[in-house]
């Protein structure tokens, strides 16, 4: 583990161009890597180039532009994949699970067929360019749809371990890249398939996040220890299916908190509410997400801000709680 | 009536592309359709009538004359891909891919029941012989030409045809899969347009004009024809006509049809019979009027 960064909040658009390839474009890494070791693997592009130039150079006759077309691309992938290829679609999530909705259950969930759609820059990670550009419905769509796998990989590591861990899956995948994490992990983790690694030990509080809301919780948890309260941190990287049994652990610390850049409506605070209340769990729940109303524009650093997405908007939250 | 095909069954057997039929045959093959599409609605209770009489006839020149099948072995790489983009006209197929042995035809008997294999809109994890589900109008074009594309990638020589209703091209996802199958110079790839010039709730075009069809395909880059589709010489001299698959143009048939066509009835009241149950007295006078042609 590293530890926090001193500045928590990474704007992506200023702060890109610093970063190498890998932490930069990892999802784009990890997909020329597998079509390396796999050549059915197949990369759709709705006007997503950049992201995939690797790939591309790799792998050209499998890279497969369709322009500013999201819906004909998930059907389209769909029909690939009947003949035995692996097509990986690219778009930027608000885009993607939010537009091609219907698109994804009835051509490839219904189907059973192994679709990929690599969301890139969801949350608030446009929320510059308007409400347009937010992409935070995403999870909750998805995760009403039969056969899907889920994953919201914490950093660029998790990332790279998430896209080569579901490639063989038999049905699709929705992988939600969190634009803006912070360093999780120190190297490639491994994970085994609807488990939430505990990242952290404490007693105190159980704090839970997916993407860049595992960043959060182990800064928020730092913040807390020097406050003299221990959190323990599961990283929620499945979120479909999810780790019933780590929420069931996580109610005997006796305060929840769960984190993400995501509507508070039917993403993780949902999911882990849904479980308090099936299995009678006796813990209080706590939500940082974003509100179910019409949210602001602007860089996504200060709209996290604004929403509490920050160390000490995660600390706050827990220390209300264990108050 | 047979198939012709004894050993359809058996995993090697090869219905080839352009086996011989003659045009009586493949006209009573049509009325033949016709008439197990009023009996498996009858037996359901419910379904769509007209809509599948106006594509009895290509359904009868693809799946006995023009496709190349093994339905043995439904998954064969090679195969002839057929995608049912208006989805709800599979009651007229049902009886089809049971004849040429992709199910046993015991099968028929459980249409419209709970559990059955065939519903009204096919689910290709159900029913063996459909390469790929329909139902929601407009996907199965962009479907259709991710499997052309998929044909070059793996260099198979497939043609993969999609049968699309009129009223389904109002959907702006065809027109999205149009502008890639032509991009990718998907000759392998061959849409029908059964143009019965109905949808739900009226004639297509008072509701949003889609003519000039044929012009419009053109424009996007498609090999266009406009035939009789009920004509089944201008049917056979269409599929024959195809192009290599290797060529670089999709290839767009523009069928004009009649909705309901094959029993006055129901095509002097294409709108009515869209979706119903014929009571008995009417169910009667189709079925006379049919197997009259067929005697």
């Amino acid at each position: 583990m590293t530890e926090p960064q001193e500045k928590q909040m990474v704007d992506v658009f200023s702060e890109t161009e610093e970063k190498n390839e890998v932490s930069a474009n990892p999802s784009g890494q990890a997909l020329a890597d597998l079509g390396d070791a796999d050549s059915r693997v197949l990369a759709l592009s709705a006007d997503l180039a950049n992201t995939l130039a690797e790939f591309r150079e790799r792998h050209p006759g499998r890279y497969i532009e369709l322009g500013i077309a999201e819906t004909n691309s998930v059907s389209l992938a769909a029909g690939l994949a009947t003949c035995g290829y692996l097509p990986y679609i690219f778009s930027m999530a608000p885009f993607g699970v939010i537009k091609c909705a219907e698109q994804l259950r009835t051509d490839v969930a219904y189907n059973h067929l192994p679709v990929r759609l690599v969301g890139r820059l969801s949350g608030l990670a446009m929320g510059f360019f308007g409400t347009s550009h937010h992409a935070i419905e995403d999870i909750a769509i998805a995760r009403t749809l039969p056969n899907i796998t889920i994953v919201a990989p914490a950093d660029g590591n998790a990332v790279l371990s998430l896209i080569r861990s579901t490639a063989s899956l038999d049905g699709p995948v929705f992988i939600r890249v969190s634009e803006g994490t912070t360093p999780v992990y120190d190297s490639v983790p491994v994970f085994e398939r609807g488990r939430w690694p505990r990242l952290r030990e404490g007693t105190d509080v159980t704090l839970i996040g997916h993407g860049m809301g595992v960043g959060l919780a182990m800064a928020a948890a730092a913040e807390l220890a020097a406050q003299g309260v221990e959190a323990q941190v599961y990283d929620a990287a499945y979120l479909k299916p999810f780790d019933e049994q780590a929420i069931a652990d996580a109610a005997r610390s006796g305060a929840i908190v769960t984190v993400e850049d995501h509507s508070e409506v039917g993403g993780l605070g949902s999911i882990v509410a849904e479980v308090i209340g099936r299995r009678r769990l006796d813990t209080k729940l706590a939500s940082i997400a974003l509100p179910d109303a019409d949210l602001e524009v602007g860089v996504p650093a200060e709209l996290y801000e604004y929403y509490g997405l920050t160390p000490a908007g995660v600390a706050a939250a827990a220390l209300k709680l264990t108050a | 009536m047979s198939n012709g095909h004894e050993h359809a069954g058996d995993n090697e057997v090869t219905l080839e592309r352009g086996r011989p039929a003659s045009h009586t045959e493949l006209s009573k093959r049509a009325d033949w359709i016709r008439l197990r599409t009023v009996d498996l609605i009858a037996q359901a209770g419910l379904g769509h009538y007209s809509s599948t009489f106006s594509c009895a006839e290509i359904f009868a020149t693809l799946y006995y004359h023009t496709l190349r099948l093994r339905p043995g072995e439904p998954d064969w790489p090679d195969r002839d891909r057929f995608l049912l983009g208006k989805g709800h006209v599979a009651t007229g197929l049902w009886p089809v891919l049971a004849d040429l042995g992709f199910y046993p035809r015991d099968w028929l008997k459980q249409f419209g029941s709970v559990g059955s294999p065939l519903n009204d809109h096919p689910n290709m994890r159900l029913a063996p012989g459909i390469d790929f589900s329909s139902g929601a109008l407009g996907h199965n074009l962009s479907v259709a030409t991710g499997i052309a594309l998929a044909g070059r990638l793996s260099g198979r020589d497939y043609r993969t045809f999609v049968l699309t209703g009129d009223g389904e091209l109002q959907e702006g996802q065809v027109w999205e899969a149009a502008m890639a199958a032509s991009h990718y110079k998907l000759g392998n790839l061959v849409a029908v347009v059964d143009a019965n010039g109905f949808s739900g709730s009226g004639p297509t075009s008072d509701a949003m004009n889609i003519e000039p069809l044929a012009a419009r395909f053109s424009a996007f880059g498609w090999l266009t024809s406009e035939i009789d589709g009920h004509d089944i010489k201008a049917l056979l001299a269409a599929f024959d006509g195809l192009p290599d698959p290797a060529g670089e143009q999709p290839v767009c048939i523009v069928a004009r049809t009649r909705k309901g066509h094959g029993a006055a009835l129901l095509e002097e009241a294409p709108q009515a019979w869209h979706l119903g149950l014929l009571p008995d007295p009417l169910r009667e006078e189709v079925v006379a009027e049919i197997e009259a042609r067929l005697a």
